[in-house]
């Protein structure tokens, strides 16, 4: 049974038997030593029990009542104090793995990461670095040579949640007016997945959770780019994207994805007077009410009930690991989130095609 | 038809039950302990943790006359108990009515406060932690306090029309119980609202 | 035989004490008969009205729980919405727990007690009825959620929020709408009739027993039920207070929960499973109860260490109130807390663990029949020692960090409320169905609803430990096909079932035997408490004469007078 579980987690990306930190192998390694203990007990009670029912049954024919025991103090003793003892070793071998995790202290090169649960998003802040970003959560390995373990503060911006990624730690709650810690050190690069744990409204199942373990190099790399803003980068939109979309696509042409068709300016059906490009369609996300919940660090956008789409383009999948970050996904998301995730806070903003085209087309800068 | 009644027994000692009414009684009041366990629970958790609005040093003031009539309530019902016993159905109807005088004079003391609270000093039950916690946990127990007023007064009327006699003793003293638990939990919460929370 | 005379039992031995007057059937028009039902006092109906209808919402919570079988087929399946999941998982396991574990068990509590212990009713009649007429009405209201509202499409306003309805989720920031509302009304109004049948049993069982019959010579099940009610009085009452905290937030505008005004979200949860552990004790206490009764006359041997049983029934009830917080192991508690936790919650296996090895000895050097109840109360101590063992893995704070709020939870418990107790119940349907209704439950359709019930059993909830293993949360209404989960599932789903045509087939066996059964007789087991010295069914005022008691086991006295228990007790 032990070695099928170990099996099966080679199979499993979210295995608790797979992992990669120390939290979750100290766990791993306690859950062995009682899983075999459980098993002993198992296979010594049940072949007690299956021993008597094959021979005490009753045999056909037979007619008189057997001796009548009504019990016996030594034999209620023996098996009490051998399940206190069993107890006694169990404990204890949990209260080392229970200190030793929960209580650990935090060493100097620690990175510090806080997170923060939302309806159905999560917020990572690096307040070391001056980042904030959302969903996909990056972190330094923490090899032997060189640990840097990452210890992460944890609440809730509204319900309860819980932040579980089996390979790395066992799972911490979010709760509101109220900060909780954990600590991970990834010893393998890699992305590890999880999701939330806590039922938390409609769309908790869509709460995924990303974690990508980056070498030292490709972390500072990452948090550099994080920390630009949006408003250093707005000189480089004047090359003109253009994004195909249902408005602008012509006469029966077939939409093009192409780096030559977005750089195109394509003819537009009379009426409409400008292609679609991402500085026009920034002024749109300016327009509308988008500001008001997304951060987009270095404009207006300001808000801080969604997710920071400051470097959204960073990201490998959109609306919490919902859906694959293609600009097709974020064009629909964007006209009705329901489509993907019914439930979620965003709402669906009633914009024309072209406002949606338009706003894609800027969202596609955010690298 | 018949069961054999299975004999053996030979002793004769006389075959004693406890009485039906003082355990269900003990029931129930076990059962109220534990609600009121948790919203005691809840105001000693919550102390101190207001983010705004009045706090109970603020605006409490120790309900010392209601506390005395209530709790003196408890030995006049013992007298009514114990007139009813033996017999004296005047006395016992004199004293029973004077517990419940006492019982309303602690519930007018509750109102008057209250009324302070509210339109004085702005307290109600959703202006902060301490009023939401303050009003449910008195409110509790003065809901408690206004039915065991009733199911008195119910008896009071039945005595004064002469139809309670010295057989009901037993019943008398099942809710003379919940009286006592009625005041019991009054200690309670008054030790944790305006001796401990202020 | 001594059947039909009236008054003297003839000759000596094994017949003489036992009423073997056949029961007349009852006569009335329709309307009088149901009339007669619905303002009954009689134990005997009130107990055959809570079975009734916890059998019904078994039914419902079972459909319930297909459904949700159905969306985890496939990932990213669309058989139902979201919010119609989110409702049905909550909706079946507040079903399950308040319409159809507690009525169910106080219905055979009802039924029992007082006919084991030789009195004519429950101590308090009329407050029996009161309980479940409140029961029933509170569980129409849940259900009512279901129209009341955008309608049955829509699912209405059925509770959404997971039957523990975490707050400030509940709260009326994050729930708009009523399900919250139905959820705490309804319920808290199931608690009070909880809270009155529980008074009436302890008043029962210490104030209505027939004379001899000393509290250390109650069978085994009054025993359990009495405690199981003490549970209930201090268990229902903390879901009772935290529901009207929530209700008073909800409606009054108060802050109990509300983290913007200092409130606390760990509050909830504290006065959640300070109801919600000892609740689970409150439901499997009976189960015991019903295997101290079944598994010693199936071994033809007295219970094993009568004593030692009480007082680790006696243990499990007070420790279980003290282990609580082992539900919320990952919500912050310092290491200390979780540390105190860890070990409460094992101290709890050491009386489990005397009451197991008990029925071990029990059977041990018997002559053991394998009858339908008896074949599932072997399953049942198999299942509940995989239960118990799946707990003590639970109990391990540190591992729990892993396993809370994942299917390996949800495997456990339904491995304990499913393995240990649904099968204990229906080794009790088979066993007092005879007795309740005169008939004997057919033996070969016991047999299938058996095996059909072990084998779907162990498909869904041995397979349901591992996806809980590779990191799959509870509560979630799809999942991701690259998680290695697919494949479990719907094995998971297809052993659902399989156990769904096994529950079918014994329903269809109530309904076949009570028209078609053969004829049971006052004591077609062989037992030896007192509910098997009259007739089946038992008439209105239970024992013609009140019965005078010198053991546990009076019948056993009874059949052998040669070697009475008196005579060791």
């Amino acid at each position: 049974m032990v070695s099928s579980c170990a099996a099966w987690g080679a199979t499993s990306s979210t295995s608790i038997f797979s992992t990669q930190s120390t939290p979750a192998t100290e766990v791993d390694h306690l859950a062995y030593f009682v899983l075999v203990i459980c098993a002993l007990i198992f296979i010594g009670v049940s072949s007690l029990l299956i021993y008597a029912l094959r021979r005490y049954r009753a045999r056909p024919g037979e007619n008189v009542e057997p001796p009548q025991v009504f019990g016996s103090v030594q034999i209620e003793l023996a098996w009490t104090i051998i399940p206190v003892l069993i107890i006694v070793t169990l404990f204890l071998g949990t209260a080392r793995v229970l200190f030793s995790v929960q209580d650990a202290r935090k060493p100097a090169s620690a990175l510090d990461v806080i997170v923060v649960g939302h309806q159905f998003w999560w917020e990572f802040r690096y307040p070391q670095y001056n980042v904030i970003t959302a969903n996909e959560l990056h972190v330094p390995v923490s090899s032997p040579a060189f640990s840097r373990p990452t210890f992460m503060k944890l609440t809730s911006a509204d319900v309860i949640h819980s932040f579980w990624v089996p390979s790395l730690a066992g799972k911490t709650d979010l709760l509101p007016n109220r900060v909780n810690e954990m600590w991970i050190d990834p010893q393998e690069t890699g992305v590890y997945l999880g999701q939330c744990a806590q039922f938390c409204g409609m769309q908790h199942a869509k709460m995924l959770l990303r974690v990508y373990v980056d070498s030292p190099e490709q972390f500072q790399q990452w948090i550099a780019n994080e920390q630009k803003t949006q408003g250093e980068t707005a000189v480089t939109m004047q090359a003109s994207l253009s994004v195909p979309g249902r408005g602008n696509a012509g006469q029966g042409d077939p939409p093009s994805n192409s780096p030559a068709a977005r750089m195109e300016t394509v003819a537009q059906p009379a009426g409409t007077l400008q292609a679609i490009n991402a500085h026009d369609g920034k002024l749109e996300f300016e327009r509308q009410a988008c500001i008001n919940c997304h951060t987009v660090a270095g404009t207006v956008a300001n808000g801080r009930y969604g997710p920071d789409l400051t470097h959204l383009m960073s990201r490998d999948t959109l609306a919490a690991g919902a859906m694959p970050n293609t600009p097709e996904n974020l064009k629909k998301w964007i006209e009705d989130p329901s489509i993907f995730k019914p439930g979620s806070l965003m709402p669906a903003m009633r914009l024309t095609e072209r406002q949606d085209a338009q706003i894609t087309a800027y969202l596609l800068t955010l690298k | 038809m018949s069961t054999i009644p299975l004999e053996h027994v030979r002793d004769e000692a006389p075959w004693r039950l406890p009485s039906r009414g003082v355990i269900a009684m003990t029931g129930l009041i076990i059962a109220e302990s534990a609600i009121f366990t948790i919203f005691v629970a809840a105001y000693l958790y919550y102390i101190g943790r207001d983010v705004s609005g009045p706090t109970p040093r603020e605006v409490l003031e120790i309900p010392f006359f209601g506390t005395v009539c209530l709790l003196s309530s408890s030995g006049f019902i013992m007298i009514a108990e114990r007139a009813i016993e033996h017999g004296k159905m005047a006395a016992f109807t004199g004293w029973w009515a004077f517990t419940i005088l006492l019982g309303g004079i602690f519930l007018a003391d509750t109102g008057i406060e209250w009324y302070k609270l509210i339109v004085h000093d702005h307290l109600t039950i959703n202006t902060n932690l301490f009023g939401t916690c303050f009003y449910s946990l008195v409110g509790l127990h003065a809901s408690h306090v206004i039915v065991g007023l009733i199911m008195m007064l119910v008896v009071l009327v039945c005595a004064v029309g002469r139809k309670v006699h010295p057989q009901h003793a037993a019943r008398v003293k099942v809710l003379a119980m919940y009286w006592h638990f009625v005041d019991g939990v009054w200690v309670v919460v008054f030790s944790v609202v305006y001796i401990i929370g202020r | 035989m001594g059947t039909d005379t009236p008054g003297i039992p003839i000759g000596g031995g094994i017949e003489a004490g036992i009423d073997r007057t056949r029961p007349h059937a009852t006569r009335g028009t329709y309307l009088e008969v149901v009339h007669s039902w619905i303002v009954t006092v009689d134990h005997k109906k009130l107990g055959i009205l809570y079975i009734s209808y916890a059998l019904v919402f078994l039914l419902v919570a079972g459909v319930e729980a297909l459904m949700i079988r159905v969306q985890l087929f496939f990932p990213h399946n669309t058989f139902v919405t979201p919010a119609t999941f989110n409702r049905l998982f909550t909706m079946h396991g507040t079903t399950m727990v308040f319409l159809m574990g507690m009525p169910l068990l106080f219905g055979f509590g009802n039924y029992l007690v007082p006919l084991m212990i030789g009195a004519r009713d429950m101590a308090f009649p009329r407050l029996n009825a009161f309980s479940f007429w409140i029961s029933a009405f509170a569980g129409l209201l849940l259900y009512y959620s279901f129209i009341g509202g955008v309608g049955l499409a829509g699912t209405g306003s059925a509770p959404d929020v997971a039957w523990f309805a975490y707050a400030p989720l509940t709260e009326r920031a994050f729930s708009p709408g009523h399900t919250v509302d139905y959820w705490a009304i309804a319920i808290l109004a199931s608690g009070i009739g909880s809270i009155g049948t529980a008074i009436n049993i302890i008043a029962t069982v210490f104030c209505m027993r027939c004379k001899g019959m000393t509290l250390m010579r109650i069978p085994l099940l009054p025993w359990l039920y009495a405690t199981m009610s003490f549970l209930t009085l201090i268990t229902i009452s903390p879901l009772t207070a935290a529901q009207a905290m929530l209700l008073i937030d909800r409606y009054l505008g108060g802050h109990f929960f509300d983290t913007q005004a200092g409130g606390s979200a760990i509050l909830w949860a504290h006065f959640f499973w300070i109801f919600g552990h000892p609740e689970v004790y409150v439901l499997i206490l009976p189960g015991f109860a019903f295997a101290n009764e079944i598994i010693p006359v199936f071994s033809r041997k007295a219970i094993f260490g009568y004593s030692a049983m009480v007082a680790a029934s006696v243990g499990i009830a007070f420790i279980s109130t003290g282990v609580w917080a082992h539900h919320m192991f990952t919500i912050g508690m310092t290491s200390f807390g979780n540390a105190f936790f860890t070990l409460s919650t094992m101290l709890v296996s050491i009386p489990t663990g005397i009451k197991t090895f008990n029925w071990l000895a029990t059977v041990w050097g018997g002559r053991i029949r394998f009858e339908t109840p008896m074949l599932f109360s072997i399953a049942f101590l198999f299942q509940w020692v995989i239960a118990g063992l799946t707990g003590i893995m639970l109990s391990i704070s540190a591992w729990d960090w892993q396993l809370h709020n994942s299917y390996f939870v949800v495997a456990h418990f339904h491995y304990v409320l499913v393995g240990a107790l649904v099968f204990i119940v229906f080794a009790a349907i088979y066993y007092w169905y005879p007795k309740i209704t005169g008939r004997m439950l057919d033996e070969r359709l016991g047999k299938w609803h058996f095996w059909l019930m072990v084998i779907g059993f162990h498909m869904t909830f041995d397979v349901m430990h591992f996806p809980g293993l590779l990191g799959m949360p509870r509560q979630i209404y799809t999942y991701e096909p690259d998680r290695g989960w697919t494949l479990m599932n719907q094995i998971v789903s297809i052993g659902g079932f399989i156990q769904a045509i096994a529950v079918l087939i014994l329903v269809y066996n109530m309904v076949h035997s009570y028209f078609r059964g053969d004829e049971a007789g006052p004591d077609p087991w062989d037992a030896w408490t007192l509910e098997w010295s009259i007739p089946s069914p038992p008439p209105p005022y239970n024992f013609a004469i009140d019965p005078v008691v010198a053991s546990r086991r009076p019948l056993w006295d009874l059949k052998h007078p040669e070697d009475p228990d008196s005579a060791f007790e």
